[in-house]
């Protein structure tokens, strides 16, 4: 079965300098993978090659198409669902209104709106919330909303950047346990780059290692998780 | 009393166009952070369009309207050929780009439809149910057509999903891009509403004042006043700067000094503004770039 | 790079911007070498060469490249923008003009002031908008520039500026009335010296403080605002100071047309006036003293010409020309000429020009 995203020998620039070497990644369909690694490991950078916002070289795959040459907005459109590193929520806009936007490239209005209520049913919080600005909302809420604008799209493919930065321990367990229900009833494969390793390695299913832009180690997450040697050098416990 | 209110009067339908014209400049700049200074020269060609179809025997509704596809569309086509490849260019060097779109616009003007100095039609007949001594039937009907482009752009941005879009890839392009707006084109989409914007400015300050291939500069200017006055990032307060500047402009010319310096106003305002209170009335960002 | 994505790479067409490098040994008009004093004593001998009609343009073509010379150390150095400078180019004819004719000074003495007045206008108008940033000054320079006829027409005024008819200008006599050397220091010629001589020393200090420390930290701060701010610049003075010296230079240039043309009148400096320096300056090459030059041929050159195909034409040939130029030789004039020298000087040694910004 071809995995949902296949990438191969991907490298990323930033300019001149390179920041990714030949990464080897797949993601199956249905399953939780997570990117792990030290700070400027190159996860993030990852995630935006993946939506075409760095220049790359390399192969980009999902569903066995090629989309290494197309714009992020036909990324989008193909149902990958970024929820980017700090958030990205439109702060100057309303709940409700962030979430539609999340909804931007469907056509099918009165499921839209049965999405939104079923957002609202999984967050409470937010629907406290709806017609207050975005930027209103503690961090942890605007994790969630941006989880929730990046559901409105009913993606295939889910990225996560990091979404228990900056948020308090309660909301982050909140937040995965969501997650986890998400990934089960919609069956969302979901791709995630996690500081807390130790959360992302229980989420996940397998698990890719990076330093310094490259994969340095991949597997299934329990076996990583156990291995007392890859935890003490790389994930720092 | 009744002269004062005259001068009130007509400062409001100046200002109307003052509004329109700087509705377009910030629906621009919000979205690019580009002040647009050819904006009044596209709006002098637009209202020649309008003007041959009028030679030509259209009726006026039909050249009005054709004229604003039209210049929606000459937007679209602008953004996409002249402005998009500088995009990431410097602001000077953007700025020069605008400069030079206001020379070949007004060059276009000139060259197409000559310098003779015309008349253009208003469609509201000066005997028509509306007018009064104090208010001229074209004031009036020019006042309610800027409340109606207004009122319809409100509603566009606020309730419809193209215009969230629009908000949102001025306010975030990279979180834009991520829920699959296509950010270039909303730009485009942008130029094309300023540009038919600023033809409905155009072809109703022409029959007050003449139509010829200069009939824009010094309106330009005060539409930039009136943008700033109102926060050069919201369209709802240039557009209230737009009526605050046309009667300040006419209150000053009659009373205080003389209608010679009118365009000195313009100049004082726009200097004092960005000494004083550089986000305007309702501005939200000042801008501090370094 | 074969199998190189991109996606939206950016082409950088700044023409400022491609100054990154202190401008190249090449270029004249620098220290005090034999090149460029040769070069003073030979412009000072042309007009013998010439017809006497040929004196007056060569005169014009220096003023030209004085006021020029200020917009591109605005534009080129410090990355600013101002579409206002007649404004200043009137302030200094202006202010000549007055002084000569209601205070009988001598000209020379008048340059000075109309230096200070320009630079002390200059400042005014910049700080406020350089607070902001550079599109402000633009904005309020646009307003400067449209305003400047009607300011001078003001009644209340009038007793300075001579309203509408403006003032006139008588041109400074020859100290010499008998031949020097054999040859006739006519008014025109003696003219003609001083304002060599003024074109020389201005171009001087601006070619050698732009090359200095002052040169390099008006680069920093248009290239790396935060930067320069974080050394302690700064930035809003330092920018205003740099406006009020572009806005000198081309006041001293005002204040030279002054006696040049033999009077000032409002409708000597339309707003167009701003718009043809600006693409004088851009056309002939912002970020080198050279490019002043260029400019300047370009205004004694191109309107006459242009004028006299159509009314149209200056306003249609400019902008065609700007937007050529930004795309096609970023640097102008001179920076297509000096690429070509360095070419054809050391073709092996010079590799594809770096400052030409090419896509990735």
């Amino acid at each position: 079965m071809t995995p949902l995203l296949e990438i191969r020998r991907l490298d990323a620039f930033y300019g001149r300098t390179q920041a990714l070497f030949g990464l080897d990644i797949d993601l199956d369909a249905g399953s939780v993978t997570t990117i792990l690694g030290a700070n400027g490991a190159g996860k993030t950078t990852t995630l935006r090659a993946l939506c075409r916002a760095v220049r790359t070289r390399g192969e980009i795959r999902i569903d066995g198409k090629a989309v290494h040459n197309l714009a992020t907005e036909s990324i989008v459109r193909m149902g990958v669902a970024q929820v980017p590193d700090g958030r990205g929520t439109f702060t100057q806009l309303s709940v409700e209104d962030n979430l539609r936007l999340g909804a931007y490239t469907r056509r099918d209005k009165a499921d839209i709106r049965l999405d939104m209520e079923r957002m609202y049913d999984r967050f409470p919080r937010l629907k406290e919330r709806r017609l207050q600005q975005a930027g209103t909302l503690s961090g942890g809420e605007q994790q969630m909303l941006a989880i929730a604008r990046a559901l409105m799209l009913r993606p295939r493919l889910l990225l996560l950047d990091e979404p228990s930065f900056g948020v308090a321990p309660l909301m982050v367990a909140e937040i995965f346990d969501v997650l986890g229900r998400i990934h089960q009833e919609d069956r969302v494969s979901i791709l995630l780059v996690e500081q807390d390793a130790a959360l992302a390695l229980e989420f996940a299913d397998r698990a890719y290692l990076l330093e310094t832009g490259r994969v340095v180690m991949s597997g299934d997450a329990k076996t990583v998780a156990a291995s007392e040697a890859v935890r003490r050098s790389y994930l720092g416990y | 009393m009744e002269s004062f209110l005259q001068q009130v009067v007509a400062g409001l339908v100046s200002g109307g166009v003052y509004a329109l014209l700087a509705l377009a400049l910030v629906m621009i700049y919000q979205a690019t952070h580009h002040m647009n200074f050819a904006q009044g020269e596209m709006a002098t060609f637009s209202t020649f369009v309008a003007w041959s179809l009028i030679q030509a025997g259209w009726p006026y509704w039909g050249a009005f309207f054709a004229t604003l596809a039209l210049s929606f569309l000459g937007g679209v086509a602008i953004q996409r050929v002249v402005v998009r490849p500088f995009e990431k260019a410097s602001p000077l060097t953007n700025v020069v780009v605008f400069v030079a779109l206001l020379l070949i616009f007004n060059a276009l003007s000139g060259l197409l439809f000559h310098h003779d100095v015309r008349t253009f039609p208003s469609p509201f007949p000066k005997d028509a149910w509306f007018a009064s001594s104090l208010i001229p039937a074209h004031g009036l009907g020019s006042i309610g057509v800027m409340l109606i482009v207004v009122g319809a752009l409100y509603a566009f941005l606020r309730f419809t999903p193209l215009g969230l879009a629009m908000r949102a890839a001025a306010l975030n392009p990279g979180s834009a891009r991520l829920v699959g707006v296509r950010v270039s084109w909303m730009l485009a989409l942008g130029w094309g509403l300023a540009a038919a914007i600023g033809a409905v400015a155009g072809m109703m300050i022409a029959p007050l004042v003449f139509l010829d291939p200069n009939m824009m500069g010094g309106v330009l200017l005060y539409a930039f006043a009136s943008a700033l006055l109102g926060g050069i990032d919201n369209p709802w307060g240039a557009a209230l700067g737009g009526f605050i500047v046309g009667v300040a402009e006419n209150l000053l010319g009659a009373y205080v000094i003389g209608t010679d310096l009118k365009l000195t106003v313009a100049l004082v305002l726009i200097v004092g503004i960005l000494t004083v209170r550089p986000s305007g009335l309702f501005g939200k960002i000042v801008v501090t770039r370094v | 790079m074969n199998g190189m994505n991109s996606m939206n790479e950016p082409t950088s067409l700044a023409p400022a911007l491609a100054v990154e490098n202190a401008p190249p040994a090449t270029a004249t008009g620098g220290s005090l070498s034999v090149k460029a004093v040769a070069l003073v004593v030979a412009l000072a001998a042309l007009p013998l060469a010439l017809p006497d009609y040929f004196v007056f343009q060569a005169t014009m073509l220096l003023m030209y490249a004085i006021a020029v010379l200020g917009l591109n150390i605005l534009m080129g150095y410090n990355g600013q923008i101002s579409i206002g400078h007649s404004a200043f180019f009137a302030i200094g004819a202006y202010c000549s003009a007055i002084c000569m004719d209601r205070f009988g000074m001598p000209f020379w003495a008048t340059l000075p002031l109309a230096a200070g007045a320009s630079f002390a206008f200059g400042f005014l108008m910049g700080f406020p908008a350089l607070r902001l940033g550079g599109i402000y000054l633009a904005l309020a320079t646009f307003a400067l520039a449209m305003a400047t006829p009607q300011l001078l027409k003001y009644k209340l005024i009038e007793a300075w500026t001579g309203g509408v008819q403006g003032i006139v200008v008588l041109k400074p006599e020859s100290p010499f009335t008998s031949p020097v050397a054999g040859v006739q220091v006519s008014d025109d010629y003696w003219f003609y010296l001083l304002t060599l001589a003024v074109a020389v020393v201005l171009f001087w200090l601006a070619s050698n403080l732009l090359r200095g420390r002052i040169g390099r930290a008006l680069i920093a701060i248009r290239d790396h605002p935060v930067a320069a701010s974080a050394m302690g610049i700064n930035l809003p003075v330092v920018k205003s100071v740099t406006f009020g010296i572009s806005a000198a230079y081309t006041g001293v240039a005002g204040a030279l047309s002054a006696v040049a043309v033999g009077f000032v009148s409002p409708d000597s400096f339309p707003g167009f006036l701003s718009i043809t320096l600006l693409v004088a300056a851009v056309v002939g090459g912002l970020g080198s003293v050279q490019g002043a030059f260029f400019g300047a041929l370009f205004i004694l050159l191109i309107p006459n010409f242009a004028e006299q195909i159509s009314k149209s034409a200056p306003s249609a040939i400019y902008g065609v020309l700007l937007l050529v130029v930004m795309v096609l030789m970023p640097r102008g004039v001179a920076g297509a000429l000096m690429s070509l020298w360095a070419r054809v000087a050391s073709p092996a040694a010079v590799p594809s020009d770096p400052t030409l910004q090419t896509k990735e």
